[in-house]
């Protein structure tokens, strides 16, 4: 692993979740076991990563209350505050 | 400094950066760009990291620390449009992942050297979550650090499945097996050797055996299995044409897999470039020996041109530089060497396609109600009654069952539903490639002015 600056945290409905600093906010959710974040719209299919190179839109979520976002494609900052369609 | 650049090179992969490098050295103004905060594109993605054996990284990295001392570079950029201005081109870019502040960057020249993305085949599960695209799986691992999964299987087809279970088993992943569509070449036959890349070839073939993972051909993931996330797969062994003949089930919780490259082309494509079918049948941006495209001032680089992997596209990069300088006025001795190198990569890359083809098989995979198109939910079905109801094509098929007119634009079923037609797969008609909030647009008029300061 890189010697990295020091993880931070930022929050998945309301949970502390760790990030190591550069990884995107989809990376932090999966790494921490977070598979999906998002239902569809017809199905309420649960949906999260899959490219997870910015084309396939299977993972937009909600950071700091702007909807939308891509995961994969949005760096974390420490203290962001996402919001998922999960039921908690 | 009038802020307009020779040369703006879009994507800092391989191409990319090779084709500003050669475009600088030879003595162009070149402004860089792309939509990641880091460089290195595909392949060297998190390049700078220690511990990263991605052959290659070293001299990515000098060629890197080379160029920003001597280009303009703008990371997090992401270009949505491109445009003919009187003497030149505009481009236009969204800075920042969330906050899109636009920006307009004008040069004489644009070299188109934006990559690929993974091509999925659709089969029933496939959008379940856990079920991830094998490039998808390596970014994660590559740039970000984090392995995809605990119990992992690679499915699909060509030798890009190896880096990645090799990868993942490195990092602590059991992979429980590579199941690769097509047959798999012994390493004796492997085109990797044919290529001079025994070492490569021989690296995974022991990465394989060191982390006791089956590698089985003529076999493919069918059906994904679970309630909110994977929980198993069905695995078939095929028959030559892809068909099933025979299933079984393997526990996992992460499926990394892909069926080849789509060459992300629809900024080229904008621009009214020529384009051509690459030998796996998608279209890719038509360049001569220069990696000159069709329309003037305009040079195309990498993946962009044909799938071919990252020492071929640096190879491209730096043809493309090399004949921008030398089209701009610049004197730029020849170096057969290059594009000897490039033609023999080339016709290995074409070797590798024509071995790991994709077949018509996979359609028998899918069910009913198996979705063909994950944003718009569109099953099978509906495709099917679209064609039942007189649609001939692709785009007929499209404008009746709504397929590709969700928020990825078809990028992820586009060519299935091509295939489903018999049609081959069209160059991707997409006036923006990026999103873009209105407000972005309207503010992008042709004459809309730098900010202060200039693009540097
Ligand atoms: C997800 C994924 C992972 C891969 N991993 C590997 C691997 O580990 N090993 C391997 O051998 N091959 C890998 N490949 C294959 C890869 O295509 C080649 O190895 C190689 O990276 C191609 O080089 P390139 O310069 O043509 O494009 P890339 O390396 O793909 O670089 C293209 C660059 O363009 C940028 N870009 C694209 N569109 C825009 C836009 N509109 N605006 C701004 N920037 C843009 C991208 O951010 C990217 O940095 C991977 C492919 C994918 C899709
Ligand atoms: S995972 Fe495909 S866009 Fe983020």
């Amino acid at each position: 692993m890189r010697p990295v600056d020091r993880e931070f945290e930022i929050t998945v409905d309301g949970v502390a979740v760790p990030v190591v600093p550069g990884q995107s906010v989809g990376a932090a959710l999966h790494g921490a076991g977070i598979r999906s974040w998002r239902r569809t719209r017809r199905e309420g299919r649960p949906r999260g990563l899959f490219c997870g190179i910015g084309v396939c839109f299977d993972c937009l979520v909600t950071v700091n209350g702007v909807p939308s976002l891509r995961a994969c494609l949005t760096e974390a900052r420490p203290g962001d505050r996402i919001t998922t369609e999960n039921e908690r | 400094m009038t802020g307009t650049y020779d040369l703006a090179v879009v994507g800092a992969g391989p191409a990319g950066v090779a084709g500003a490098l050669s475009a600088c050295l030879a003595g162009l103004d070149v402004v860089l760009i792309d939509g990641a905060t880091s460089p290195g594109g595909q392949y060297f993605r998190g390049f700078g990291a220690p511990n990263r054996a991605t052959p290659g990284s070293a001299r990515f990295a000098r060629q890197w620390e080379t160029l920003t001392a001597r280009a303009a570079v703008l990371l997090g950029h992401r270009v949505w449009a491109v445009e003919h201005t009187g003497d030149g081109f505009a481009v236009r870019c969204l800075e920042g992942d969330r906050e899109e502040r636009p920006r307009t960057v004008t040069a004489r020249a644009l070299l188109f050297a934006t990559g690929a993305h993974d091509r999925p085949l659709p089969f029933p599960g496939w959008d379940l979550p856990g079920v991830l695209t094998a490039g998808g799986a390596q970014a994660l691992l590559k740039g970000d650090l984090v392995v995809a999964g605990r119990r992992i299987v690679v499915a699909g087809t060509g030798p890009f499945l190896l880096p990645v279970a090799t990868g993942l088993a490195r990092a602590g992943a059991d992979v429980r097996g590579v199941y690769e569509a097509n047959g798999r070449l012994g390493l004796a036959r492997h085109p990797l050797l044919t290529a001079g890349r025994a070492a490569e070839a021989l690296g995974y073939g022991l990465g394989l055996a060191r982390h006791r993972i089956p590698y089985l051909g003529r076999h493919a993931v069918i059906e994904a299995h679970g309630h909110d996330a994977l929980t198993h797969v069905t695995v078939a062994r095929l028959d030559a044409g892809w068909r099933p003949l025979a299933t079984r089930t393997v526990e996992c919780d992460t499926l990394a897999y892909g069926y080849g490259f789509v060459p992300q082309i629809e900024l080229p494509v904008q621009l009214g470039c020529l384009t051509r079918q690459g030998t796996d049948g998608a279209p890719v941006v038509a360049v001569d020996a220069g990696m000159r495209a069709s329309v003037p001032g305009v040079y195309a680089a990498g993946e962009t041109t044909g799938v071919g992997g990252a020492p071929l596209a640096e190879a491209e990069g730096r043809l493309a530089g090399r004949a921008a300088a030398a089209d701009l006025g610049r004197h730029v001795p020849p170096l057969p060497a290059l594009s000897r190198r490039a033609a023999r990569l080339s016709a290995f890359a074409a070797a590798l396609a024509r071995a790991y083809p994709v077949r018509q098989g996979w359609q028998d995979w899918l069910r009913d109600d198996t979705l063909v198109c994950r944003c718009e939910e569109v099953p099978l079905s509906a495709v099917r009654e679209a064609v039942s109801l007189g649609a001939r094509d692709a785009r007929a098929v499209k404008l009746l069952a709504r397929p590709g007119m969700g928020w990825c634009q078809g990028r992820m079923c586009g060519h299935v539903v091509a295939a489903l037609v018999g049609d081959d797969p069209e160059p991707p008609r997409r006036p923006i490639a990026q999103p873009v909030r209105l407000g972005d647009l309207a503010n992008a008029s042709p004459q809309a002015p730098e900010p202060p300061g200039g693009p540097r």
